[in-house]
């Protein structure tokens, strides 16, 4: 490990919390109307008026002293930072504003119709479903449409069913290898699948947020202009901004047939391209992570060179560090989700550590070869070297991206272990559009249970009790991801189908197939590889847990946020469990770290860790 | 209600007087009768309300199957290891039944005693027949009619139906005044519990056998039905999340072990599903929740619901009534303030003679002071000389004629119309004075002049504002209730320390306070008496009412104090926190502890992975608790999880200590003991044990 390698990972973190602002400074601008941002008024706590608030004014003081600097926020002395951050917001408002209400007069939508989350989820599946249907067509018939100019085959019935569930949930598992499989029309679609998917993840969050910043109502506004409006000011403005910046770094942008040519080792190879800027920019963006190419951003045209690389970290990170931020400003108090983001920069940096440290330390079979060094190169692009690729794989399992940029099959067992437990954990540490700070407050919501409980109140977290239904969604969103990768890890290590589809048997056959659970019920879709997932069974099975993966986890957390919407808000005190501070931090690492443990655990100890023991006993799988 | 109860009321430390049935619980009979119950709670009917257990229970029953396979087959050696998991299994089953047995049979013991406290008091009955006989009070029916006489207590809540007399509420109002009862109006209800200090009443029963609370409360004991309060409820539902969890992740091992050429026996299987199941808080948290009500019935508070206790651990307002509760019902005197032109000296003999025959605290304490500040000692006066005036309630004054002088004292309007009000400046302001500070002025007058007046001053409670800052650390308003004006009422409430006040509380008042602090997201807790505090009884989150209450304040609330001591609000909001703290840290525990398991049993399953030739991978090098035998280590974690079950019961009864501190400082201390020592105690219990279980050959010690 170099001290260079390890400062990348705090440098990343620290980038992520300068996007973590400025995104989520922007989004919230655009995206918070006043009725979700949480009025100050009533959490003064001032008292009737026929008595005198008189004997002692101390108490609560301080927490009084926190509301007065936010309201002054509200009241006019507004940071510089969010200043310049409205002014670029007011030159698109310009041009986005008058598309906007045409997109609403065209389709008859209301924007200011509050929507119940049963409502709400309602528009959301609909929309999704269009997606879905839509892609599904155009893969099985890409053979007869139009701008397929290599001539691309028809595709296998699983695979299409399998990347058109891939490319709704914002998985982008590809079950196929992209430039050898799909033709530029249905290229172009899957663009489309992955400007939705992700903002479907924003609406979700948007939703639960909601539930904690306002009080008292049923409704968690409308689906519609938050689809709109996270499309046209944060979807399309930073895809475009991405784009120009990766076609200046280096990566191509046409729609040219690819070209033959002949090596001077006298070898013919045929040469990938299309709109690889374009795709490259909204992928990393959208945390979707469907790669032009089947090598993804590893490859030079996708990844060529760090500075590009760097760059789409930058693209993942920016939404979901700013939902964090935006969550903040809804709740009307910042320090709440700056313990958020610590708890995930905190989880995600001993991750990289981790992960750093065993690729370092490589493989001591290999090293006792004496072939060069100690660290474990297989599987690495040598432009990037190992620090870089382990931040990089570190970072794909985190942001749900699913981007890479290393072979991870490669990867030395317990790397491979840290990777999937990002995944396994449910895509908690910052994860995809929404989706990951979704998950994060539902482990917010147990961790404060239990707490809660010890504090001896009921709990209650940013102001909202925390009863048997919240516990219950909770818990539901909770075990999805255990239940989807255990069971159908499973099933696939009983069933000739799913054996056969593993092409190394042994322990990491067993990684191979929990991480492609984990990938798809993470939504994260990287690949482990070494499993046949164009087979039926993998199509299939890894495309039911996608689709759980998504639905089942997410939509019971909107009711969470119906319920917790509706609920009265109650005055902070000194008896409240405090939820910002490194307690709570340390609180929220542990529910995640102890959850995550528990339940995957022994599968684990089948896999990775068998196989890591067994390396240092001499034995390779 | 017997009279030693409501006196204990005013007793400056009611903590220590209010436990008067503090038993051991750990008696031959209890613990007898708590197995016997413990194993008919085996019934899985019965069982099936705790999904952990129940989970246990199927398992135990599963291995008990192969046990008996194994003894049928005659295999010693798998008997002796899938036998005492078995018996392991089965007494952690039995373990959490017992403590919820033991938790029900104080209950049990709770109810007989209440059904003892019910008879003290005696009650005058007249017959049909007009002929009178003695009855204990809680034998009265509704309809009966008794009398009472000056100096007894009134049996129970009635109507008086003939006479007028002046009754001394101050036992439940806290108001020293004596009020005025009569037959007729709205001043016709008396309340059992108070004492009539002048002339007699006929009262008309309202309240008979089985309709007052005692009994309603008795009745709730006994019945077998226990309904969850709404946090348990939601624990249990985090908890059978847990199990299924776990279910699934032992389920889905048997295949995946398969792969991996190491398959697992269902005994192993399913000892580590009871091993990871969170048994420790699933066998406890019945018992947790019932012990919490039985702690409040043993300081005499009856809860009419778990959801009240749970509130009041969540209460952030408490409203306090200021006499009584904050300031000693009754007042003292402490300074005589004589009008232009009168010795101090001369004024208080004048006031030690009216009030010789004066029984009231505020009475006495004229003497005392006059006693004390002037050596003026209280005179027998010769009887035929004197004739005392009592306190009658048309004049509203007291007195003594003695020696041609007609001495009086008492509230400044009366004496005032008494005299005809010639009160000069110096006084009158004087009088204001007094108000301002949170006193009461008495005046004292001889014939038609007055002589000066007394300051009767209200004493706070000892260790009452030691009791109110600690609310404060932990996060609670306190809010004064008064009828004084709001001068009088802000000065004390400066000198109690309280968070806020209401003055001049009138029923409509109360009320509107309450639903304004709940709108605004409190949740307040009150203590009231009278029927004026029936509506924000009604409206408030937990509301106490006194034993001696009026029927109505009982009826609108949802406990109720049998010391009627108000004071008790503020340990009747630490018993719910405690209940819950308790919860909360046994599942934190449980929970932690499941690592120091997975470390004991993960690799003592997977001694030999990916059997291929001679070639193995063991996970031994997980074993870091260097445990002797996969047997022995399994067997030892069973053991743990089993024998921590009863290690936690008496915890469970008494619940976690509270003291009331912010959440931060709790929850730090909380997390310290629970959630660390719940990840460090099971590595050396179960590193113990399976020394012991090594050392005496239980199971194989080989490694394979």
């Amino acid at each position: 490990m170099t001290w260079q390698g390890v400062l990348q990972i705090f440098v990343l973190m620290g980038i992520a919390a300068i996007l973590a602002r400025v995104v989520g400074g922007y989004m919230f601008l655009v995206l918070a109307r006043p009725n979700d941002v949480r009025s100050l008024r009533t959490a003064s706590g001032s008292t009737s008026s026929s008595s005198g608030n008189s004997a002692d004014g101390s108490a609560g003081s301080s927490s009084r002293g926190g509301l007065a600097t936010k309201t002054l926020e509200v009241a006019g002395t507004i940071p510089r930072l969010d200043v310049w951050i409205g002014a670029i917001k007011s030159v698109l408002d310009r041009i986005i504003e008058p598309v906007e209400r045409a997109v609403y007069r065209v389709c008859g939508i209301d924007p200011d119709q509050e929507m119940r989350w049963t409502t709400y989820v309602f528009a959301l599946l609909a929309v999704n479903l269009v997606g879905f249907a839509i892609l599904f067509i155009l893969l099985g018939l890409q053979q007869w449409l139009p701008l397929n100019p290599a001539h691309l085959p028809r595709i296998p019935f699983w695979v299409s069913l399998n990347t058109a569930i891939s490319f709704t949930t914002n998985t982008n598992w590809q079950a196929y290898a992209g430039e050898a499989t799909l033709s530029y029309l249905s290229q172009a679609w899957l663009v489309v699948q992955q400007f939705l998917s992700p903002i479907t993840g924003i609406c979700l969050f948007l939703a639960v947020a909601r539930g904690f910043s306002r009080h008292s109502t049923k409704t968690l506004g409308n689906f519609w202009r938050d689809f709109v409006r996270t499309l046209l000011w944060i979807a399309i403005p930073g895809a475009i901004i991405g784009t120009i910046v990766l076609i200046i770094l280096g990566s191509p942008q046409n729609l040219h047939a690819y070209t033959h040519v002949t090596t001077i080792q006298g070898v013919h190879q045929t040469i990938a391209q299309g709109p690889v800027a374009s795709m490259t920019s909204i992928m990393q963006l959208g945390n979707n992570g469907g790669g032009f190419f089947n090598m993804n951003a590893g490859q030079p045209f996708a990844g060529p060179n760090m500075a590009s690389l760097l760059f789409q970290l930058i693209l993942g990170f920016a939404v979901p560090s700013g939902c964090i931020y935006l969550f903040g400003r809804m709740v009307a108090d910042v320090r709440q989700a700056w313990a958020i983001f610590a708890a995930m920069a905190i989880l995600f940096v001993v991750g990289a550590l981790v992960v750093y440290g065993f690729e370092a330390a490589g493989n001591p079979i290999i090293s006792a070869l004496h072939l060069a060094g100690h660290a474990n190169w297989t599987g690495k692009e040598t432009r990037f070297g190992i620090g870089s690729s382990s931040l990089f794989e570190n970072s794909t399992t985190t942001i749900s991206w699913g981007s890479t940029a290393a072979a991870n099959d490669s990867l030395t067992p317990i790397a491979g272990l840290v990777l999937m437990f990002n995944m396994k954990s449910g895509e908690v540490i910052f994860g995809s559009w929404g989706a990951g700070m979704i998950g994060m407050l539902a482990y917010a919501v147990l961790a404060v249970f239990l707490a809660g409980l010890m504090v001896g109140r009921t709990p209650e977290y940013l102001g909202k009790k925390i009863e048997s239904f919240e516990v219950k969604m909770s818990v539901l969103a909770m075990v999805v991801p255990s239940f989807v990768i255990l069971i159908l890890a499973a099933l696939s290590v009983i069933v000739s189908a799913g054996l056969s589809g593993i092409l190394n048997p042994g322990p990491h056959g067993l990684s191979e197939v929990l991480y492609a659970f984990a990938s798809g019920v993470g939504n994260n879709g990287s690949a482990f590889g070494g499993l046949n997932a164009a087979s039926p069974w993998y199509a299939a099975t890894v495309g039911i847990a996608m689709l759980l993966g998504r639905y089942a986890m997410y939509i019971p957390l909107v009711a969470l946020g119906g319920s917790l919407a509706a609920k009265q808000r109650i005055p902070a005190s000194a008896g409240t469990f405090p939820t910002h501070t490194p307690l709570f931090i340390g609180l929220l690492i542990g529910t995640v770290f102890i959850v995550g443990a528990l339940v995957f655990f022994p599968a684990l100890a089948l896999g990775p860790i068998a196989e890591q023991i067994a390396m240092h006993a001499g034995r390779l799988f | 209600m017997s009279t030693e109860l409501l006196e204990s009321a005013d007793s400056p430390a009611p903590v220590s007087t209010a436990k008067p049935k503090q038993q051991s619980f750990w008696t031959r009979e209890s613990v007898v009768h708590g197995i016997k119950q413990a194993f008919a709670k085996l019934d899985p009917r019965a069982l099936m309300h705790n999904p952990v257990m129940f989970a246990v229970e199927v398992g135990a029953v599963l291995t008990t199957i192969d046990s008996i396979r194994y003894m049928v087959d005659g295999n010693g050696a798998s008997l002796a290891f899938v036998g005492q998991i078995t018996i392991w299994l089965w007494l952690t089953v039995i373990f959490a039944t017992f403590a919820e047995a033991m938790a029900e049979g104080r209950g049990a013991a709770h109810a007989e005693f209440l059904r003892q406290t019910r008879t003290e008091t005696t009650a005058r009955l007249v017959a049909d027949d007009g002929s009178v006989k003695v009855i204990p009070a809680s034998d009265l029916k509704k309809g009966d009619v008794v009398l009472v006489a000056t100096g007894e207590v009134i049996p129970g809540d009635g109507e008086v139906k003939e006479g007028i007399a002046a009754v001394d509420e101050s036992a439940i109002t806290g108001e020293s005044a004596p009020v005025i009862r009569e037959s007729g109006g709205d001043r016709s209800a008396v309340t059992g519990g108070t004492k009539v200090i002048s002339d007699e009443l006929r009262i008309e029963i309202t309240a008979g056998r089985g309709e007052s609370f005692l009994d309603k409360m008795i009745e709730l004991i006994e019945s077998a039905k226990r309904y969850k309060t709404p946090n348990e409820i939601a624990l249990a539902l985090l908890l059978a999340g847990l199990t299924l969890i776990f279910l699934v992740v032992v389920i889905t091992l048997a295949p995946l072990s398969s792969y991996a050429k190491s398959p697992v026996g269902m005994t192993v299987l399913i000892a580590l599903l009871v091993a990871l199941a969170p048994t420790t808080i699933g066998g406890l948290l019945s018992a947790i929740g019932i012990s919490g009500m039985n702690r409040l019935f043993e300081r005499n508070v009856l809860a009419l619901s778990g959801r009240a206790v749970e509130a009041a651990g969540d209460a952030n307002v408490i409203m306090l009534d200021k006499t009584g509760t904050l300031t000693i019902g009754n007042r003292e005197a402490t300074e005589f303030i004589p009008t232009t032109g009168v010795s101090e000296r001369s004024l208080a003999e004048a006031a030690q003679l009216s009030s010789l025959a004066d029984e009231t605290p505020e009475g006495r304490s004229v003497v005392v002071l006059a006693k004390e500040k002037y050596g003026l000692r209280a005179v027998d006066l010769p009887e035929h000389e004197v004739e005392f005036v009592p306190f009658s309630a048309e004049t509203r004054m007291s007195g003594v004629n003695y020696m041609g002088r007609e001495i009086r004292k008492g509230a400044v309007d009366s004496v005032c119309s008494w005299t005809g009000c010639q009160t000069d400046p110096a006084l009158g302001a004087a009088i204001e004075r007094i108000a301002r500070s949170g006193g009461t002025p008495l005046l004292v007058s001889e014939g038609k002049n007055i002589l000066g007046a007394i300051h009767l001053k209200d004493v706070v409670k000892e260790g009452i504002q030691e009791k109110l800052a600690a609310l404060r650390a932990a996060g609670i308003r306190t809010v004064m209730i008064t009828g004084d004006n709001p001068v009088t009422a802000e000065a004390i409430a400066k000198e109690v320390g309280v968070d806020d006040f209401l003055s001049e509380a009138t029923p409509e008042k109360k009320m509107e306070y309450v639903r304004q602090m709940k709108s605004e997201g409190y949740m307040v807790a009150m203590v009231g008496d009278g029927t004026n505090d029936a509506p924000a009884l009604a409206n408030a989150d937990v509301a106490v009412a006194m034993n001696t209450g009026t029927m109505a304040a009982r009826e609108a609330g949802n406990m109720i104090d049998l010391d009627s001591n108000p004071t008790k609000l503020i340990e009747i909001v630490e018993v719910g926190k405690q209940i819950l703290i308790t919860r909360g840290s046994l599942t934190t525990f449980s929970i932690t502890n499941d690592i120091a398991k997975y470390f004991a049993i993960i690799p003592a399953m997977f001694v030999a992975l990916y059997v291929s030739g001679h070639k193995v991978v063991s996970l031994g090098a997980l074993n870091i608790m260097r445990l002797t035998s996969p047997q022995t280590a399994i067997l030892s974690a069973i053991i743990f999880n089993a024998l921590i079950i009863p290690i936690l019961i008496p915890l469970a009864l008494k619940g976690v200590k509270y003291r009331p501190s912010s959440a931060a400082t709790l929850l730090r201390r909380n997390i310290l003991i629970y959630g660390l020592g719940g990840l460090i105690a099971p590595f050396i219990g179960i590193k113990l044990i399976d020394m012991i279980v090594t050392a005496l050959h239980l199971v194989s010690t080989g490694v394979h």
